[in-house]
C-alpha cells in the first residue's frame, strides 16, 4: 500500500493555494464584492483553502471575456483546437498523481479511483474530442442538378456550464472537451462543495488556452449559477444536477430562447437473471462485483446501481454471496491506495443519506449489512463516512425510488422476465441500468425493454468517451460523451446554392 | 390540530425568518434526482414556476414570516411519497442548486415518518 501525504503536509504531491479567485480572461481576478467562502475537505472536515464568492458582476465579467475571445477561437482550424486539447491531455498525464490527490482531498473519494478512473478518463476525453473534431464532416445534399445544400458546423459562441461535485474534474471535462473542440468559449461554474481541484487543473493548463476561452467563476448556485444560467449573452446552458434546479434552468433558458442539456440523475436498476448463478466461475464473480458497484465513488454517481433486482430462484444464494462481498469493501483514509470507499462529499450529503436510511427502516426494509455512519477514528472522525449498506425491501419504498446518492443499495426479487422489466421501469428516472445474463438473447431484449439511456450489459460503471451517456424520462435532456455530443455545441449552417444561370420564374 | 403533510423544525423556522427578511415571501419545491436532489429547494415566492405537473403539499405558517410558505412537489414524485409525512429541517452544509440558504453555510433537509392510517384517512377527505 501507499499512503499519499495530505495536501499541506510535507511531501504532498499537491499544494493548494490558500485562496482561489475567479479565472477570467486568462488571469485570476478577485471577486467584485470581495467575499470568499471556506472550502473544507470531507476527509477530515477541516478547511484547506478559501474560494471567491462570485456574484452577477463576476459572471458579467466572465461572459464578456468569453465573448471577446469567441470570434477568434471559433475561427481556428479544427487541427489547432485539437492540438490544444491534446496538449491539455498531455499536461494532465504528466501530473496524474497531483490531480488525483487533489481530487481525492477535495471530494473525499479514494485516490485508488482518481488514479485509475477519474483522471485517466478525463485525459482520454480530451484526446477523444481532439480526434473527433478533426474527423467531423459536414454534409452535402444534391437538391437538383444545379442546386446544392451545404451543411456546415459552426460553434454556438459562449456557453455556460454548471458542474456537479461528484466528479469535479471529470464532469468539468465531459462538458469542456466537446465545447472547446466545437469552437465555443466557456464560462464554467464549479460546484460550491468542490471548487478547488478544478483550479489545480487550470493552474496546469492556463498557458495552453487563449485568454477568455475558458473562464471559471466560483460561488454559490443562487449567487453565481443563477446569473450565469440567466445571462442574455450565453448561447447554451449545460447542467448536471437534480430535477428542480433542472426545471429552473429550463425556465431561465426559455427567457433567452437558448438550448439546455440536462443530466438530472437516476435510480438505476441492476438486474441479475438466474443464469448468472449457473456456475461458480469468473462470470459469477464478475456479476458479484457488478452488485457491489453501488459503492463506487461512495454511491455518489448519477448512475449508481442502487436498485438490485435478483431472480427469486437464485435470490438467497446470490444475495448472501453479495453481502459477503460488500463486507470486504475496505473503508479508510481516501489517500491510502488500499482504500476502496472514502468520505461522502459534504456534511449535508452525509445527513441526507442517514435520513434515507432512517425512512428505509421505518418503511420496513431490512438492513442486510451496514446501515450506520462509520467513525474511522483519529483525524477522520471529523469526516463524513457511511458504511456500505444493503437494504432488502420493496420497489414501492422510498429508498427504491429516490436517489440517495450514497453507498446504499436496495434489493428486491423478481419472478420472471416480465416482472423484472416491470420493476426496473417503475421509476421516474431512466439514466442507467445493468443487465446480467449468460444468455445473449435475454440480455439484449432486457436492454431494449428498459427505459434508460445507458444499459450496461454484463458490466457496470464503465465510461468510455466513445459511448453516449444520457437519460430517458426525468433523467434529463441530451447526451454527453461520444462524437454526437459535438452536435449539442454546434449550430448547423446551411448554404443553399444555385449553380443555375436561369431565373426561378416567379417574377 | 388539523392533520398536515408537511411541518417545520424550530431551526428551520428560524432560518426561514432570516431568509424572508432578506428575500421577501418564500416557497419550497422538493427536488428529486442526483447531487443536491432529494432535498427541498427554497426560492423567493414565484421564482420557480409551478404548473399542472406539481402538487401543493401545504402552506407553512411561520411565526415572524408575514406570508405563508407554500411547499410543492412534482405530482409524479408525490405518488411515491404520499404515504409519508415530511418535516423540513436544517443542517450544516453547503450547496443546494439555487436554493437561498446555501450561502449561509446551511442546508434544508427532509426528515420523514410514515403517516398513520388515521392521518391518511383524514388527508383523503
Amino acid at each position: 500500500m501507499t499512503k499519499y501525504a495530505a495536501p499541506g503536509e510535507a511531501g504532498s504531491v499537491v499544494a493548494f493555494e490558500p485562496r482561489y479567485d475567479h479565472f477570467i480572461g486568462g488571469e485570476y481576478v478577485a471577486p467584485a464584492k470581495g467575499a470568499y467562502f471556506e472550502n473544507p475537505t470531507p476527509v477530515t472536515g477541516t478547511t484547506f483553502t478559501e474560494i471567491a464568492r462570485g456574484t452577477a458582476e463576476d459572471v458579467d465579467r466572465a461572459v464578456a471575456a468569453a465573448n471577446g475571445a469567441a470570434a477568434a477561437w471559433g475561427r481556428t482550424a479544427p487541427a489547432e483546437r485539437a492540438a490544444v486539447l491534446n496538449k491539455i491531455a498531455d499536461r494532465m498525464e504528466q501530473n496524474l498523481e497531483k490531480l488525483a490527490v487533489a481530487e481525492s482531498w477535495e471530494n473525499g473519494k479514494p485516490v485508488r479511483e482518481t488514479l485509475a478512473a477519474d483522471i485517466p478518463l478525463a485525459i482520454d476525453h480530451f484526446r477523444y474530442f481532439a480526434g473527433a473534431i478533426r474527423a467531423q464532416e459536414g454534409a452535402i445534399s444534391q437538391i437538383d442538378a444545379d442546386t446544392v445544400a451545404y451543411h456546415l458546423h459552426e460553434p454556438l459562441g459562449v456557453v455556460g456550464q454548471i458542474i456537479p461535485w461528484n466528479f469535479p474534474i471529470l464532469m468539468a471535462t465531459w462538458k469542456l472537451a466537446p465545447a472547446l473542440a466545437a469552437g465555443n468559449c466557456v464560462v464554467l461554474k464549479p460546484a460550491e462543495q468542490t471548487p478547488a481541484s478544478i483550479h489545480v487543473l487550470i493552474g496546469l493548463i492556463a498557458d495552453l488556452l487563449p485568454p477568455g476561452v475558458v473562464n471559471v467563476v466560483n460561488g454559490f448556485g443562487v449567487e453565481a449559477g443563477k446569473p450565469l444560467a440567466q445571462h442574455k449573452d450565453i448561447r447554451k446552458v449545460a447542467f448536471t444536477g437534480e430535477t428542480t434546479t433542472g426545471r429552473l434552468i429550463m425556465q431561465y433558458a426559455s427567457e433567452n430562447i437558448i438550448p439546455v442539456t440536462l443530466e438530472l440523475g437516476g435510480k438505476s436498476p441492476n438486474i441479475f437473471f438466474a443464469d448468472v448463478a449457473s456456475a461458480q466461475d469468473a462470470f459469477y464473480d464478475k456479476a458479484q462485483e457488478g452488485f457491489a458497484m453501488f459503492a463506487l465513488n461512495q454511491g455518489e454517481v448519477c448512475t449508481c446501481p442502487s436498485r438490485a433486482l435478483v431472480q427469486s430462484s437464485i435470490y438467497d444464494r446470490f444475495v448472501g454471496d453479495a453481502v459477503t462481498r460488500v463486507g470486504k469493501i475496505k473503508q479508510g483514509h481516501p489517500l491510502d491506495t488500499d482504500t476502496m470507499i472514502g468520505a461522502q462529499a459534504s456534511n449535508d450529503q452525509f445527513e441526507k443519506i442517514l435520513s434515507y436510511i432512517d425512512i428505509g427502516r421505518q418503511e420496513g426494509a431490512k438492513v442486510l449489512t451496514g446501515g450506520e455512519k462509520a467513525d474511522l477514528g483519529g483525524e477522520l472522525s471529523g469526516g463524513y463516512y457511511i458504511q456500505p449498506t444493503v437494504f432488502e425491501g420493496d420497489n414501492k419504498m422510498r429508498i427504491f425510488q429516490e436517489e440517495i446518492f450514497g453507498p446504499v443499495v436496495s434489493v428486491a426479487k423478481f419472478d420472471d422476465y416480465d416482472d423484472a422489466i416491470k420493476i426496473a421501469n417503475d421509476t421516474l428516472y431512466g439514466l442507467g441500468a445493468g443487465v446480467w445474463s449468460r444468455d445473449g438473447s435475454t440480455a439484449y431484449r432486457a436492454g431494449r425493454d428498459i427505459q434508460a439511456g445507458r444499459v450496461w450489459t454484463n458490466c457496470y460503471h464503465a465510461y468510455p468517451a466513445h459511448a453516449a451517456f444520457g437519460g430517458y424520462k426525468q433523467s434529463g435532456i441530451g447526451r454527453e460523451n461520444h462524437k454526437m455530443m459535438l452536435d449539442h455545441y454546434q449550430q448547423t449552417k446551411n448554404l443553399l446554392v444555385s449553380y443555375s444561370p436561369n431565373a426561378q420564374g416567379f417574377f | 390540530m388539523a392533520v398536515n403533510r408537511v411541518a417545520l423544525t424550530e431551526d428551520a423556522a428560524a432560518l426561514l425568518r432570516r431568509l424572508a427578511a432578506d428575500h421577501g415571501p418564500l416557497m419550497f419545491h422538493q427536488s428529486g434526482g442526483c447531487c443536491d436532489g432529494s432535498a427541498p429547494m427554497c426560492y423567493p415566492a414565484g421564482e420557480f414556476r409551478t404548473g399542472g405537473s406539481d402538487v401543493h403539499l401545504g402552506d407553512l405558517d411561520v411565526a415572524g414570516v408575514p406570508s405563508p410558505v407554500p411547499v410543492w412537489m412534482s405530482a409524479a414524485q408525490f405518488e411515491y411519497w404520499k404515504h409519508t409525512h415530511l418535516t423540513i429541517d436544517v443542517v450544516a452544509g453547503r450547496g443546494s442548486g439555487f436554493s437561498l440558504e446555501a450561502p449561509e453555510g446551511v442546508r434544508f433537509l427532509i426528515r420523514s415518518r410514515l403517516l398513520t392510517d388515521e392521518e391518511l384517512t383524514e388527508l383523503d377527505h
